[in-house]
């Protein structure tokens, strides 16, 4: 019998303990076939994040550093200074990366760290229970902003990719979605080239993955899957924003 | 012929952490403890070394814990509201176990405060600092000479004891020069198998400070009380200074200390028998000698630059077995010779009567 | 032996420098030595001072209120420092730009022109070294022989003006000598 789907080695094996439909699963699957197909799990460090992927470093099976909450780019700086051999990448949420870990991003971003963000984007905190995140649209309802997310209150959410895109330090930069097979396929090639780009030693590589969280949105998968088709793609625009080429 | 160079306390901190095998300083700028990345910035480069300024104290704390991660010695240093800021981090080394000197280049506070000596963030330093319960190994050099002892021990004590290793002093010690010997030191290395290297040939290394379970982060926590209990049965260092036969034991550590020393001077030569402990380790708290030396005195002198707070351990140890008098300055502030001296000529007229 | 001195003035009078090389003078000569600058507020506003330590003891306290000398290279220094110098101590005066009278009566008061001689001299910038010449002159806390080894160390890159230093710091002994001569004649 011929086997035409299996666990990629750079996952352990150990079942995914996130929510039923959530797509940090598949984010992570695409992570490891990429670290598969360009052959580098045994000189990868992955750096995991505080949020609902704060238990990264239980499913890659590669050497992993937890990081403090949105620090992941300042640590994985650490070891790239360290290692410059290695390929480094850093696995980090909304909240983390575009709030509490804003400097720390902006920054990595702007020495030109050869390093690779995967960046989960589902507008809202996951694992502190659905509080409103950097990047929840406005008039979205969280368990932070019960009446909607409001100009007044809380400005407008923040477009990652195309904050970075003005720093000379950045190499390449796309927005990708997992709604649906078709930009799914389109994220794995993305993430791809992120990492391919690192081990040419191009400077620094962000992939923002727009996701979903049933559980803190209140919905069941596939409506989680529609409602950011329709209410994510129109504000987050998927597209690449920087290729240095 | 001496090898003896002159060299200022900051200095002296990026030169003994090359020399310790040291390769990779991340920070940000702060007064008073500026030389130190002009320093390095200039030296680590020449040793293939990694000078980096980073954004922020925390993202600077953080580009540390990577480093030590990735099995590097690597240096820190910032002065009392950069460390405050910092302390995120390091809690997060000590529960992480990685090892890293961190130098605190003392100012005074609290708030922005001043740039003139302080001792004023010793609670922060001795008893933790940030969240949980844990303690970095602290050291307090007294000259420029010990500054590179110490920035050397606080290495290898580090590495040892997989802990994170604070070398506290103060404005005063970090620009002042004085003649160093750098000697023959020889840094005591380890391997690192736990490291983040890439997993080559092994299984996949995780470091991680979350414990979810609590029966599993308790197991933790008594894992890091025996290694502190370890750290306090063989690391306790002190001075015993001019004790031998003394009736009044002043208590100090670092700058303090050498005003204190030259205080005692003054008053040995009116006859008056006093003598220094002086503390070269905060955490663990030298309490074994200090306990003996307690014994063979009249009254405790204690001196901080601070409204006292290395007090609060002394008197834990004495546990109400002499008296303990206190003299602090505060808010960068030093105390003179002289009013050390004159306050000790108080105490030993008091315990001999002199004075009603 | 145990010396203790401020040496203060304006930023650029090469105060800070003086004092180091003092420091590395005692060095040489296996002494211990501790030299530390003012800094922080103190040093706003273009002033500069150090404090430089020379002890045939272990140093104990590096802050002194009140040394047994002090060198003033200009007015505002003489002014803040006057009154510290210990009694029987030694006070230098860089008369050129402190030209007022030293009320202390309790010390030794050596006034040196040390910027109109090192003008004189072909470069004010030696005005320090005329200082520190009266200065050890009369505090022979240092040898002028270790002082003119380390200026050599210290200008090993810029050899051309070792000889206009050497001759400041000379000159500035013979001002103190002259001085010190003509009181005792008194």
């Amino acid at each position: 019998m011929k086997v035409v789907y299996e666990r990629p080695e750079s996952l352990l094996d150990v079942p995914f303990t996130y929510c039923p439909g959530c797509t940090h699963g598949i984010i992570h699957r695409m992570v490891a076939d990429t670290l598969d197909d360009l052959g580098i799990r045994e000189r990868t460090i992955g750096v995991s994040p505080v949020g609902c992927s704060v238990f990264a470093y239980e499913f890659f099976n590669c050497d992993m550093v937890a990081a403090a909450h949105g620090r992941a780019p300042a640590v994985a700086t650490g070891i790239k200074r360290v290692h410059p051999d290695k390929i480094v990448f850093t696995y980090q949420g909304d909240g983390d990366l575009a709030a509490i870990g804003t400097a720390e991003i902006i920054h990595a971003a702007a020495r030109g760290e050869n390093i690779t963000v995967i960046f989960a984007n589902n507008v809202i905190y996951g694992m502190t229970g659905g509080q409103m995140a950097p990047t929840t649209l406005i008039g979205q309802k969280t368990d932070t902003t019960p009446y909607g997310r409001s100009v007044e209150a809380n400005g407008h959410p923040i477009r990652v990719c195309e904050l970075l895109s003005s720093l000379d330090g950045v190499a390449y930069l796309e927005r990708v979605s997992t709604h649906d097979p078709k930009h799914v396929l389109k994220a794995q090639k993305a993430i791809k080239k992120a990492f391919q780009y690192q081990v040419d030693g191009k400077g620094f590589t962000l992939i923002e993955l727009l996701s979903t969280c049933p559980s803190n949105w209140g919905m069941n998968p596939l409506d989680s899957l529609k409602w950011l088709e329709e209410s994510m793609l129109p504000y987050y625009k998927p597209g690449v924003y920087k290729d240095i080429g | 012929m001496s090898n003896k160079v002159l060299m200022k306390g900051n200095e002296a901190i990026g030169e003994a952490a090359i020399t310790a095998g040291c390769r990779h300083f991340f920070g940000y700028p702060i007064t008073p403890q500026s030389e130190l990345p002009a320093y390095l910035s200039k030296h680590m480069p020449k040793v293939g070394g990694v000078f980096l300024q980073a954004e922020s104290e925390v993202a600077a704390i953080n580009m540390v814990y990577g480093a030590a991660a990735a099995g590097a010695r690597v240096l820190t240093s910032s002065s009392s509201p950069g460390i405050s800021l910092k302390q995120e981090g390091i809690s997060y080394l000590a529960s992480s176990e990685l090892p890293a000197v961190i130098c605190n280049v003392m100012r005074a506070g609290p708030g922005l405060g001043t740039i003139q000596p302080a001792q004023a963030d010793y609670f922060q330093a001795v008893k933790g600092g940030g969240h949980g319960d844990y303690h970095n190994i602290v050291l307090a050099p007294e000259s420029v000479q010990e500054i590179i002892d110490h920035v050397r021990l606080g290495f290898d004590l580090s590495d040892k004891y997989l802990n994170p290793a604070m070398i506290l002093l103060d404005g005063a010690l970090g620009q002042m020069m004085e003649p160093v010997d750098f000697g023959d030191y020889k840094p005591e290395l380890q391997e690192k198998p736990w490291a983040a290297t890439g997993c080559k040939g092994r299984k996949m290394n995780a470091i991680t400070s979350i414990h979810i379970d609590p029966r599993d982060m308790e197991a933790h926590n008594i894992k890091l009380q025996e290694k502190y209990s370890k750290i306090r049965e063989s690391e306790q260092k002190c001075e015993e200074w001019m004790l031998e036969d003394a009736e009044i034991m002043v208590v100090a550590y670092g700058l303090c200390a050498r005003i204190c020393k030259s205080a005692i001077r003054v008053c040995r030569e009116k006859g008056i028998k006093v003598g220094l402990f002086r503390l070269i380790s905060l955490w663990p708290f030298p309490e074994k000698k200090l306990d003996k030396a307690i014994d063979k005195v009249k009254e405790v002198f204690v001196v901080e630059l601070s409204a006292g707070q290395m007090i609060e351990d002394v008197k834990l140890v004495d546990n109400g077995r002499k008296p303990i008098t206190f003299h602090g300055r505060m808010g960068g502030m030093t105390p003179s010779v002289e009013d050390i001296s004159d306050r000790i000529e108080l105490i030993h007229d008091r315990i001999t009567q002199k004075v009603g | 032996m145990h010396e203790d001195l401020i040496i203060a003035g304006f930023g650029g009078q090469g105060v800070m420098s003086m004092g180091q090389m003092l420091a590395y003078a005692g060095l040489t000569e296996g002494k211990n030595v501790l030299w530390m600058p003012a800094y922080g507020p103190e040093t706003r506003g273009g002033f500069a001072n150090c404090t430089v330590i020379v002890s045939d003891m272990e140093i104990g306290s590096p802050i002194v209120s009140h040394p047994r000398s002090i060198i003033v290279m200009n007015l505002p220094s003489l002014d803040r420092f006057e009154d510290s110098v210990k009694p029987g101590g030694t006070l230098v005066v860089n008369t050129t730009l402190a030209s007022r009278k030293v009320r202390r009566k309790d010390i030794d008061v050596i006034l040196v022109p040390a910027t109109e001689v090192a003008t004189e001299l072909g470069d004010l910038r030696a005005a320090n070294m005329v200082a520190l010449g009266a200065f050890l002159e009369c505090k022979p806390m240092i040898s002028f022989k270790a002082v003119k080894k380390t200026l050599q160390k210290v200008f090993a890159n810029k050899k051309s003006v070792i000889p206009l230093n050497e001759k400041a710091l000379e000159r500035g002994a013979e001002i103190a000598r002259e001085q010190r001569k003509a009181r005792s004649a008194v």
